[in-house]
């Protein structure tokens, strides 16, 4: 038997826990569902530092509070993968997951992105072993060592930064001549001594028979290839937003972001998305806590005009 | 739930390697947030697998012989160990099915 709720949100990032919060006071019964870590991409993100009114929290913290302050308020958490959903006759929705199947009157995506790879010989293979997606889980193991970092990024620019607190030298590696991170990271960054950029570079190989032991680099201009000797390569690339599971319930762009209104609704009545998982988002903390928060106030209203 | 108990190098060889029955071992740091997830997580599966299999958790701030030693580079990591010979390894957080079926794997 599927467990019923008024409202299920797929995805514990900042966007589903603040409409978690919002769902919650509305006094709906709500459900979170998460496959993975509280937090979303935060949770792997050393410091915050431009949500308002808080001036520096570690993104882990941040998202434990956010969990901690929405259940008090009845909203309940379970740890599943969502496997499938389909529309009900009577207007509600089936959520069919690896560990049970819930019922929601409205449901609410949240489910974000995902950091992209690389795609590169050695990448695979070398993960957790030089190869890091997470500064913050990984950097103290490179101390005095020389490492890379691949973006140009926010994140790129974030966790390079971080990296640079223990390793001797970072590589900074982007494959165009100027970075696209904030003008205040960008600052930092260059004022590193620890930071070298190498520019319009990729990265066609990660080499090493047990470790990362060096990069094999292409300048894109000029075609010439290098290599150069790491012990670590941390990647920031980009993401792509979690949306398999969603092909033919909602609309959705080119890059695959659920296509959503001013009040979050998608095109499917009684489902909403927010944060980075839907188009146009401007992909921070904030903006997704926004999202989530006029996601659940539209779908409290929702719920009171649909199911009488 | 049961807690790990805490290993170091210096009592690595006769708390892990020389145990008869399976060891379970979570790598982890004060400062990594995906290890305070799986930690939980380890604490059930310790309940789950009492008698059949030993969990311990080793710092690595504190340990880096043994962090070293076996090249963990990434924390979260679990390592399964039998007759004192890594059997199994678990890279970064995993939701506890995944967890239990990587150790089920480990344990054949």
């Amino acid at each position: 038997m599927a467990k019923e709720y008024d409202i299920v949100i797929i995805g514990a990032g900042p966007a589903g826990l603040a409409a978690g919060l919002y769902a919650a006071r509305a006094r709906r019964k709500t459900l979170l569902v998460e496959k993975n870590i509280t937090g979303g991409q935060i949770a792997l993100t050393a410091a915050i530092e431009n949500y308002p009114g808080i001036v520096d929290i570690n993104g882990f913290d941040l998202g434990q509070a956010m969990q901690q302050q929405a259940e008090t308020y009845g909203m309940e958490t379970a740890y599943a993968a969502v496997e499938a959903i389909e529309p009900q006759e009577d207007k509600r929705h089936l959520i069919r997951t690896n560990e049970g199947d819930y019922l929601a009157k409205a449901l609410i995506i949240t489910s974000g992105a995902d950091y992209n790879r690389l795609n590169v010989p050695g990448e695979e293979r070398l993960t957790g072993r030089g190869v890091s997606y997470c500064a913050t889980c990984d950097a103290a193991f490179f101390k005095d060592m020389e490492v890379a970092v691949v973006g140009g990024g926010d994140a790129a620019m974030d966790e390079g930064l971080f990296v640079a607190r223990y390793a001797s030298r970072v590589y900074i590696i982007h494959r165009r001549d100027q970075l696209r991170a904030s003008a205040v990271l960008q600052e930092r960054a260059f004022a590193n001594p620890k930071l070298s950029f190498i520019w319009n570079t990729v990265v066609e190989e990660i080499r090493g028979e047990e470790a990362v032991e060096s990069l094999r680099l292409r300048n894109v201009v000029t075609g010439e290839e290098s290599d150069l000797t790491v012990a670590a390569v941390f990647i920031f690339i980009g993401q792509t937003p979690n949306t398999s599971f969603l092909d033919g319930l909602v609309e959705m762009d080119g890059g695959k972001h659920v296509i959503v209104n001013a009040w979050m609704e998608t095109s499917t009545p009684g489902v909403f998305a927010a944060g980075d998982v839907r188009n146009d988002s401007a992909r921070q903390v904030i903006s997704a806590a926004g999202d989530g928060a006029t996601a659940a106030i539209r779908a409290d209203h929702y719920i009171t005009d649909t199911f009488k | 739930m049961t807690k790990p108990a805490d290993v170091s190098d210096a009592d690595w060889e006769t708390d892990v390697l020389k145990q008869e029955k399976p060891v379970l071992v979570d790598f982890w740091a004060p400062w990594c947030g995906p290890c305070r997830m799986v930690a939980p997580i380890v604490e059930e599966l310790a309940d789950e697998y009492a008698g059949k299999v030993e969990f311990r958790k080793l710092n690595t701030d504190d340990n880096p012989k043994t962090t070293m030693k076996y090249g963990v580079r990434s924390i979260p990591t679990l390592l399964v160990f039998k007759q004192g010979q890594p059997v199994g390894q678990i890279i970064g957080f995993r939701p506890k099915s995944d967890l239990k079926k990587r150790l089920d794997e480990a344990l054949t």
